[in-house]
């Protein structure tokens, strides 16, 4: 009877997702025929925009790497049932290490591959910090993670503004286009032609596999989800808990704090005021769409980049605003939430 | 009001929590309803204020048939119930707590309220400032203020659950005086409790409930006054616990060295005081703490785990004071709880019976070898003839194989286990079985202290038994020489040398 239902409820849960896909197309359709805009003609710019040419998909990839970075580290703490809002701030802070180590090693006579090495490790240790101290509000201050979070994004976010403005402005005028671009030479190589850095992309795939291995094959990872599952029963069988609580912070906030360094040191080559660009935020998205699911996080992630992508040419060609993407992808989110919470009612009922 | 019950039946899966249940309460009656744990008294409570809604049934207030669906609904028909735990807002001034739940007032007439509150406060002799704020009230006076609240929102039946838990003598003998003033004014009260003196005290009837059944019924004779014996107190003891039933012979262990040796141990908690209590617990030993919930045997044996920090005094572990150290510090000295919500803080819903094992073993390694997981688990599973397979959730196992899951997850070696109701909700061949494995623990010389409402299964498998009433514990009684009803005395309060 049992085995029955679980088969069953493999197949309804894909029909469910459907349904959502479909109800999120149908509602941002409505939108768009509110605007007064076609609706078919703006799928088809978004979906020529994203995948139209092999440029254009390159482009879908580089914004791929940083989502599918913070993606990666939100599945742990998510496993570790802790709701890591901070995640935008730890990116940021990973872009401010980063920038930091550049300009501190950019006069030596070190290789510049080694300096990229460094400052990438600087980024990481940057995010790591940022996730850190989100963790120890929560571990011994009783801040909730949410909150802690949200506050400390405020603060990164002023922080890099302070930066820009301050001691690392641009001589002369301090502008919001941020601090002067590094040499050439201190920039992640790219794949000729394109924006796509082969590293970058190396780095964000490395990423998801082990947070991959990390969740399904280990035991750290099988105790991480006893704690998020049920904190005082994995007490009581002996986790450290809040101890698994922090390293789940570290590593989110490491991965997060990747994404930031790869925004600078393989997009824009310095530190402006937006670096994070939401990937935070978009991160949380895909990891909920995902059901915390690692194996999906890839394929979603690719998703989100390409809405992302595919929606920047609508205000050009269709007069429509670009944030017409972000439309879809939280309807998105919402209505598979929405279909998981009925399919579960539904079988509780039967 | 006359309330009227009549065939009243509610299930929770297969567990029969009120079974056919017929009541009648005369208005301005203080029914007694008496039983003990587990025995439907709160299902039935919950069903009369609209928490649950009985399967079959039907509820008649002064002969008018009602459905009750929700408490705001029990509130309009004015049934007020007065829960165990307050259910306040402690952040808020008095008189918005009292206002709370009034139909209709966006803007609400402070004013206005602020006479009424001052009214209701004369009239019941309470001393409250409107302005003050919840939380600076004791457990007593929050009884009170939800007392006026319900009178303020027009109850005219009030049910009270278990009310004298945690308040003071003289807050008691205030709420006593409150009842009475009730009776005169033709408000009904159901008085729900386990303390035996407490009813015989107060009530005109009471009912007895057992296994979700009515058992008997008892009233007041009349011209019988308070001070004298108005119910037979053996017999409602009798009707709580039901007889004895032999679950075989008795077995008794030999003996190892000491392993457990508590040291003028005192614990504290908003509702009461353990005082000063000295025990010493041999290899192969069972202990049975019995009373009723929230007597004290809760902390008490989770301070004997390290997870409720005592007060004072001192806990030894095989000679090793641990004495305000963690779970996990006494957990690497042999020591295991085992809590009684298997599901909240037993066991982790959605991982598998195998996910539990690989869990429990305490690995340093890296990565799972899942087939060894599996392997184990299938073990585990023959060997505690557990009715499930090792990919299954722990939250779809029933509830005895949850109770047997829990109990395969202790390590091999051990030397003291603490296990809060270890049998509760199971079937009597799991119960045979779960003690079968304990006693084996037993024979290899780990202590246990168990904590149970089933007075039979105390007096089966305990060598000594200790009672707790209100904070107080009782001197530790041979099993085999101590009686059901000697017990049930106890636990009610009865023969306590005060």
């Amino acid at each position: 009877m049992r085995a029955i239902m679980t088969k069953n409820s493999r197949w309804t849960s894909i029909g469910f997702q459907i349904a959502a896909l479909v109800l999120a197309l149908l509602f941002t359709t409505l939108i768009l025929l509110a605007a007064g805009a076609p609706p078919l003609e703006a799928y088809k710019n978004i979906i020529t925009g994203s995948f139209g040419s092999f440029k254009k998909f390159s482009d879908v990839l580089v914004s791929w790497v940083p989502l599918l970075l913070v993606s990666a580290g939100l599945l742990v703490t998510f496993a570790a049932g802790l709701w890591n809002i901070g995640v935008e701030g730890q990116i940021i802070l990973g872009a401010i290490g980063t920038t930091w180590a550049l300009r501190e090693l950019q006069e030596t006579s070190l290789p510049p591959s080694l300096i990229i090495f460094l400052a990438i490790l600087a980024g990481m240790a940057g995010g790591a910090f940022w996730a850190l101290l989100a963790g120890a509000l929560k571990t011994f201050g009783g801040v909730n993670e949410i909150f802690g979070g949200l506050g400390l994004n405020f603060v990164a976010t002023a922080l890099t503004i302070y930066l820009i403005f301050g001691p690392w402005k641009r001589p002369g005028v301090a502008s919001m286009s941020g601090t002067v671009p590094f040499d050439e030479a201190l920039h992640l190589s790219l794949f000729p032609g394109l924006r796509l850095s082969p590293w970058a992309l190396v780095i964000a795939v490395i990423a998801i596999v082990i947070v991959y291995f990390l969740l399904q094959g280990t035991y750290f990872g099988l105790r991480l989800k006893a704690v998020g599952k049920n904190f005082r029963a994995a007490y009581l069988l002996g986790i450290p808990t809040w101890q698994h609580m922090m390293l789940s912070f570290l590593i989110c906030g490491a991965l997060a704090g990747v994404a930031g360094a790869t925004q600078v040191t393989a997009v824009y080559y310095r530190l402006i005021p937006a670096i994070s660009s939401g990937y935070g935020y978009l991160g949380l998205m895909v990891a909920m769409l995902v059901n915390y699911q690692a194996i999906w996080a890839a394929p979603v992630a690719l998703f989100f980049a390409a809405l992302n992508i595919g929606s920047i040419q609508l205000p050009i060609v269709l007069k429509l605003d670009s944030s017409l993407s972000g439309v879809l992808q939280g309807m998105l989110v919402l209505f598979v939430l929405i279909m998981e919470g009925i399919r579960q009612r539904l079988f509780r009922r039967s | 009001m006359k309330i009227e019950l009549r065939n009243i039946h509610k299930n929770f899966g297969n567990n029969h929590a009120n079974n056919d249940i017929t009541l009648t309460i005369p208005s301005g009656t203080i029914q007694g309803i008496l039983g003990e744990n587990g025995a439907g008294k709160s299902t039935l409570m919950k069903i009369l204020s609209g928490f649950i809604h009985a399967d079959e049934g039907e509820i008649l207030l002064d002969g008018k048939p009602v459905t009750i669906t929700s408490p705001a609904e029990a509130i309009r028909h004015g049934i007020g119930m007065l829960h165990q735990d307050p259910l306040d807002f402690p952040p808020l001034r008095l008189l918005d707590n009292f206002m709370l739940g009034l139909p209709g007032s966006l803007f609400p007439n402070r004013k206005e309220a602020i006479q009424d509150f001052n009214l209701l406060k004369k009239e019941f002799g309470f001393s409250f400032d409107p302005e003050s704020y919840v939380d600076s009230l004791t457990v007593g006076e929050r009884q009170q203020l939800e007392i006026m609240r319900l009178l303020f929102l027009g109850a005219r039946v009030f049910i009270l659950d278990e009310p004298t838990t945690g308040i003071s003598a003289a807050q008691k003998t205030k709420l006593f005086d409150t009842l009475k003033k009730f009776h005169e004014q033709a408000i009904t009260t159901i008085f729900v409790s386990h303390k035996l003196e407490d009813v015989e005290n107060l009530c005109d009837q009471v009912a007895v409930l057992r296994q979700g059944k009515l058992v008997g019924e008892m009233t007041r004779p009349p011209g019988a006054h308070a001070g004298e014996k108005p119910f037979d107190t053996k017999k409602l003891v009798e009707m709580m616990f039901g007889k004895e039933i032999s679950l075989g012979a008795r077995q008794v262990m030999e003996q190892h060295g000491c392993i457990l040796e508590l040291n003028g141990i005192s614990i504290e908690d908003i509702r009461l005081k353990i005082q000063n209590v000295d025990l010493e617990v041999n290899g192969g030993e069972v202990i049975g703490l019995a009373g009723m919930e929230g007597s004290g045997q809760g902390p008490f044996l989770r301070a004997c785990a390290g997870m409720v920090r005592p007060v004072g005094g001192s806990v030894r572990v095989r000679g090793r004071n641990l004495t305000g150290k963690s779970y996990h510090v006494y957990k690497r000295n042999g020591v295991e709880f085992l809590p009684a919500s298997r599901l909240e803080e037993g066991l982790v819903p959605g991982l598998t019976l195998t996910e539990h094992y690989l869990l429990a073993e305490k690995s340093h390694d890296l990565f799972i070898n899942r087939e060894r997981g599996v392997r184990q688990a299938q073990e585990k599973i023959t060997s505690f003839n557990i009715k499930g397979t090792p990919v299954h959730t722990v939250e779809s196992l029933s509830g005895g194989n949850q109770q047997r899951a829990l109990l395969s997850l202790l390590r091999e070696t051990l030397s003291l286990i603490l296990i809060e109701h270890p049998t509760r909700g199971l079937d009597i061949e799991s119960v045979i079985y779960i003690w079968k494995k304990l006693k084996e623990r037993c024979r290899k010389g780990t202590a246990i202290l168990f904590i149970s409402s089933d007075l039979e299964e105390i007096l089966q498998y305990s060598d000594r038994v200790l009672v707790f009433f209100n904070g107080k514990v009782s001197q530790p009684l041979d099993a085999s020489t101590t009686t059901v009803e000697q017990l049930g005395q106890l636990i009610g309060g009865k023969g306590w040398a005060s």
